[in-house]
């Protein structure tokens, strides 16, 4: 469990860091809180001949509040999202969904932008960002765009990331501030990956019925899921009407779940549907 | 036991005393000194390659690319080192009919378990022979690998080793009583259930780590080794090795944890001493966490199908059961795999009256990881047959779980007598340990919210657990058998020049707080400050001869050897004393470190002033006065082959039925474990017990496919459990000193792992018995309750 042999560069500039990783993307990688990628080259599941660190990068440390949303610098950490105000007065979910994200040792060093370009489908901070509408910022030589948080997550750590882009910030509308939001998973131990968990954000908040309800899964499939037909089964319905609740909570049939290696497919689907009912009963 | 006198209740006792241990500041300032932490010049570091599969034979091997890699030294396969290492064998005389075929450290013309070592890269760093190591090719020709334990004795079943009829190691039956007529009975009740225990491993914080340094100028190998008995490991080295015992050296200090684990034989251990030996220079190997899952020895993993009849007043007719477990393909050296099997055997049953018991255990062979002892070595199993049979035959009865305990305990005042097996038991006090828990949980308002609660529909749920532990055992437990392993220890101490204790001791310290209460027991006896004693274990070269610390015998044997020790000195000191202060030594006692006057306490002599006079000034004395300051004493258990200690357990749980999941809310400990030296340190080893227990039940197993791949062999697959879902743990004793010793402890180390499982498996049970559902499977993950409770539906 030693990692392979690997070059290391710690460049002050994204523009540096852009030049470095613009040749022979595919053997270097960038470090960030290095929670999940210095496991995997110690395993030897990953391999990067070159080491970027972003942590001479100061502008991705940031937090601003720009004109229409929020922008989270990538390099911004579980603890700092945790302990900023700003953060908290765009949405309150960061606060029931941080102590979830492992322990605080690991979410001093982890990073936002880490865990949407790790893109694991266990993790929260995707599941999130895409309830919230959120959108990812990435930088390469080639330029810079923009991609909706529902368009980024493609599979098991794969993305809409090509491996020349840098993840400078994730951007959280204006919007997400008047929505109003459900959060809950299961984890056989806290701090687990969950086995299950779900993120819900809705618009309702005058009419005391769902709206428009984005219901995101995730630790049930390859990637934070969508449960679609129970957001249209919940438009509509009273956000007391127990009974409606429940049996929107069971809509998850459109859905394909991957088993783990403690539980298997049909164990999956069911605590889905636990976790998206307790999360909406909770709202 | 001896004609020594011990008053454990003067004013100035230390016995028995919440005493802060004296190595827990050294250790919380990072001060430890383990294995790996110890870095000799010239030493390489081995790094193992292992077999990917479970079953093959090994085509060839080409090392030529690993041998010329950066910092590689040397590559060893298994038939490099044929000629260096004497095969070993896992068989014990005593367990009779116990077969295993010979092993090698690395394998040599086949593979049988996926983990199992095929070469070695000697290089400069670690890292450097694991990149070597990926260029290695081995090729292998694969065969069909035998994983279920619960078909290899199945005609069809290919066999493991050539020339075995059958994957069958061993096998033994107990039969008392005449069992089939309590089951025929039709006024009996029957409760039958299968029960499953998977497999799971004891967790070390610090992983197996050894470092061999041979020295050819004396033909001198020593070895720094992580692990729980140095004089066993002395033998084996020297024996395999074709080295003189008094040339091999052993040394284990700071050890981060065993459980068990660290008191086998290894062959990864092994080869690296033999590398050591062909190289002439240090060798380091310390095995990394996906190592350890896939090759420190595992436990448990038994399929029981039990059944157990009861009158309708609630006594106990008969239990019966058959056990099969399996150990991977060969029987651990030199403790053997059957031990567990034989456990199961011994201690089901045992705290309670049963006239009639049959039980068949069959130990048998597998492509997997071996399986051999670990903490509590069938334990869980034993209680949680007959204490989970127990409170299933009570509800069918409608009777209160604690109420048919009350009526099938052995009384308290029943002793001596024997289990249902045949064990000897001596001194047990079940029904005060069951009262006094009675009392603690305060069990009827937690029925009274159990009935609550379900309204609300939460479940919940209470269980419990009469167990015994084996301590303290005898030579009848391995030494009888042929095995290297001491069954009694010894201690020396010595009183220095400045006035100082120095205790010399050859149990062992992993963490526990043996250094600590070996400490206590002679600052007690010799009435000096606990700070002035300095305790040393973990070194054949310079403790006495002994077993070291295993099947919780620290303190019940090694303590008993600290105090007959230290009472000798005593003797000497005060026979010393008696001559420069003329005096006769029954007039004198030592006090404070001084030595006073056996009445009035009145000071007489510090005991520097003593021992300096004795060592420095000799000429003060006279010439016939020939004074000792240094004893030995020697103890092993001869009244019985283990000293059994006994306890009551209870759990309260809650089980979320949307999801399957536990929470243990709450649980309760009473145990004696007779005399308790150290109150801080005996609750912190039922606790960290218990929590392995609840481990056990609820959470660890090591996952395998159906061709013997071990699928978790990380800390986030593999589910140890962690303080956040732990409840709090509350424990209470009772103490019946054993009268085979003076000192009157017997072991404490393995009772909450024992028992824990079987009372959080009651408690499960109980919140969902009144849906129609039980759980005989650990560990009781929520997919295993979802799937019972799915099947009750179905069934309706
Ligand atoms: C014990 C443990 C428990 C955990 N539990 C959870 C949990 O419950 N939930 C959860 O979500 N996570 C969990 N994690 C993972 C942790 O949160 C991750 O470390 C984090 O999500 C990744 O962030 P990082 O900053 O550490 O990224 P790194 O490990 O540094 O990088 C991860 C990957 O992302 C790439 N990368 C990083 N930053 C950028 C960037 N700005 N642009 C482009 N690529 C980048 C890296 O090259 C690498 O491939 C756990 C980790 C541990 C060790």
């Amino acid at each position: 469990m030693k990692a392979p042999e690997f070059t290391y560069e710690r460049p002050t500039e994204i523009s540096e860091a852009l030049a470095i990783i613009a040749q022979d993307a595919h053997e270097k990688a960038f470090l960030a809180g290095g929670q999940s990628l210095l496991p995997m080259m110690n395993f030897r599941l990953a391999a990067p001949k070159t080491l970027i660190d972003l942590g001479g990068l100061k502008d991705l440390k940031e937090i601003v509040a720009v004109e229409d949303g929020l922008r989270i610098g990538a390099t911004v950490t579980y603890s700092e999202l945790g302990a900023s105000a700003l953060v908290s007065e765009f949405s309150q979910v960061f606060d029931s969904v941080l102590p979830h994200i492992a322990h605080s040792a690991i979410r001093n060093r982890g990073t936002i932008g880490g865990s949407v370009a790790l893109a694991d489908p266990a993790a929260e901070m995707p599941a999130v960002l895409i309830a919230l509408g959120a959108s990812v910022e990435l930088a390469s030589q080639r330029g810079t765009r923009f991609v909706p948080a529902d368009e980024f997550f493609h599979g098991l750590y794969l993305t809409e990331r090509s491996d020349d882009e840098l993840v400078l910030s994730v951007f959280i509308p204006n919007s997400s501030r008047s929505l109003s939001t459900g959060f809950y998973e299961l984890a056989r131990r806290h701090g687990d990956y969950a086995i299950a968990g779900v993120c819900i954000s809705d618009d309702s908040r005058p009419s005391g019925s769902f709206n428009a309800p984005k219901v995101v899964l995730f630790g049930v499939s390859d990637r934070p899921l969508r449960a679609k037909s129970v957001e249209e089964s919940l438009v509509g319905v009273a956000r007391n009407d127990t009974r409606k609740i429940r049996s929107a909570s069971e809509a998850l049939s459109d859905l394909v779940f991957d088993s783990d290696l403690h539980n298997s497919q049909d164990t999956k689907q069911r605590l889905a549907s636990v976790c998206v009912r307790r999360a909406l009963e909770a709202m | 036991m001896t004609g020594v006198k011990f008053d454990f209740d003067k004013p100035t006792k230390l016995i028995g005393q919440p005493e802060a241990r004296l190595d827990a500041k050294r250790l919380l300032h990072g001060r430890g000194r383990f294995v790996d932490d110890i870095q000799l010049p010239r030493m390489l570091h081995a790094y193992f390659i292992r077999s990917p599969i479970a079953h093959g034979k090994i085509v060839s091997i080409n090392t030529s690319g690993a041998m010329d890699a950066d910092g590689v030294v040397n590559v060893f396969t298994g038939k490099d080192l044929e000629n260096v290492v004497e095969p070993y064998v896992g068989v014990l005389s005593h367990l009779a009919g116990l077969r295993s075929p010979p092993q090698a450290p690395v394998a040599i013309d086949c593979v049988k378990w996926q983990g199992e070592p095929v070469a070695v890269v000697l290089a400069h760093s670690r890292a450097q022979a694991e990149d070597a190591a990926e260029l290695i090719e081995i090729e292998y020709d694969e065969l069909p690998a035998v994983v279920d334990m619960e078909k290899a004795l199945d005609e069809s079943c290919p066999l493991i080793h050539a020339g075995y009829d059958s994957n069958l190691a061993w096998q033994r039956t107990v039969d008392v009583g005449d069992v089939s007529s309590a089951f025929s009975n039709p006024d009996n009740f029957v409760v039958k259930k299968r029960f499953k225990f998977g497999r799971h491993t004891g967790v070390t914080l610090e992983p197996r780590t050894s470092i061999a340094e041979y020295d050819p100028s004396d033909d001198q190998l020593t070895v720094w080794y992580s692990g729980q008995a140095p004089h066993m490991m002395q033998f084996i080295f020297a024996k395999h090795l074709g080295l003189l015992e008094e040339n091999v050296r052993v040394i284990s200090q700071d050890v981060g944890g065993s459980f068990g684990i660290k008191v086998h034989t290894y062959g990864d251990e092994v080869a690296v001493a033999a590398i050591a030996k062909l190289l002439g220079r240090p060798i380091k190997f310390t095995a990394d966490r996906y190592e350890s899952f896939m090759s420190d020895i595992h436990a448990r993993d038994h399929v029981v199908d039990a059944r157990m009849a009861i009158s309708a007043s609630g006594q106990i007719v008969g239990l019966e059961f058959d056990d099969v477990t399996g150990i991977g393909p060969y029987s651990m050296y030199p403790r053997t795999s059957a031990i567990e099997a034989n456990q199961v055997l011994n201690l089901t049953g045992a705290p309670y009256v049963i006239p009639n018991y049959r039980a068949t255990s069959k130990v048998v062979f597998q492509n997997k990881n071996l399986m051999c002892q670990y903490r509590a070595v069938g334990h869980p199993i034993a209680m949680a047959i007959c204490d989970c049979l127990l409170e299933e035959a009570a509800a069918h009865i409608q009777m209160d779980p604690v109420e048919v305990r009350r009526i099938n305990l052995m009384a308290d005042n029943s002793y001596p007598r024997t289990s249902a097996s045949g064990m000897k038991l001596d001194e047990l006090s079940h029904q005060a340990a069951l009262n006094k828990l009675i009392e603690m949980m305060d069990y009827n308002s937690l029925r009274a919210d159990q009935l609550e609660q379900r309204k609300d529909g939460v479940f919940r749920g209470i269980g419990f657990v009469s167990m015994v532990e084996v301590t303290n055992p005898s030579p009848m437990f391995y030494g009888i058998g042929g095995a290297p392993i001491a069954s009694q220890d010894g201690a020396t101490v010595r009183l220095d020049a400045g006035g100082g204790i120095h205790v010399s001791s050859s149990v062992t310290e992993q963490g526990q707080g043996t250094n600590a209460i070996l400490a206590q027991i002679v600052a007690d006896v010799l009435g000096v400050d606990l700070a002035r004693v300095k305790v040393t274990t973990g070194d054949t070269k310079t403790t006495p001869y002994g077993g070291g610390t295993w099947a919780s015998r620290g303190a019940g044997i090694g303590g008993e050897a600290a105090l007959l020790a230290a009472n000798a000195l005593k003797e000497q000191i005060l026979d010393a004393a008696s001559v420069i202060l003329q005096a006769k030594p029954s007039e004198l006692d030592i006090k404070n470190g001084q030595v006073v006057d056996a009445k009035t306490f009145v000071e007489k002599m510090n005991l520097s002033d003593l021992a300096r006079t004795v060592y420095y000034r000799g000429n003060e004395l006279p010439d016939e006065a020939k004074p000792e300051l240094v004893a030995t004493r020697h103890y092993r258990v001869t009244d019985a082959p283990f000293v059994f200690t006994n306890g009551a357990m209870a759990a309260h749980v809650e089980v979320d039925i949307e999801t399957g999941f536990v929470k243990v809310l709450d649980f309760w400990a009473v145990e004696d474990c007779g005399r308790v030296i150290n109150p801080l340190l005996v609750d912190e080893q039922i606790r960290g017990g218990v929590v392995q227990g609840i481990g056990g039940a609820l959470y660890e197993e090591c996952l395998y496919s159906d061709e013997g791949q071990l699928l978790n062999t990380s800390l986030a697959d593999y589910l140890v459990p962690m303080a956040s879902e732990m409840p709090d743990i509350h424990v209470a004793h009772i103490e019946t000193p054993t009268k085979s010793s003076v000192l009157g402890a017997k072991g404490a180390g393995e009772a909450g792992t024992g028992g824990a499982p079987a009372a959080v498996m009651n408690a499960v049970n109980d919140a969902l018995r009144h849906l129609g559902v039980t759980i005989y499977q650990m560990p009781m993950t929520p997919e295993r309750i979802l799937s019972a409770l799915a099947e009750t539906k179905t069934d309706n």
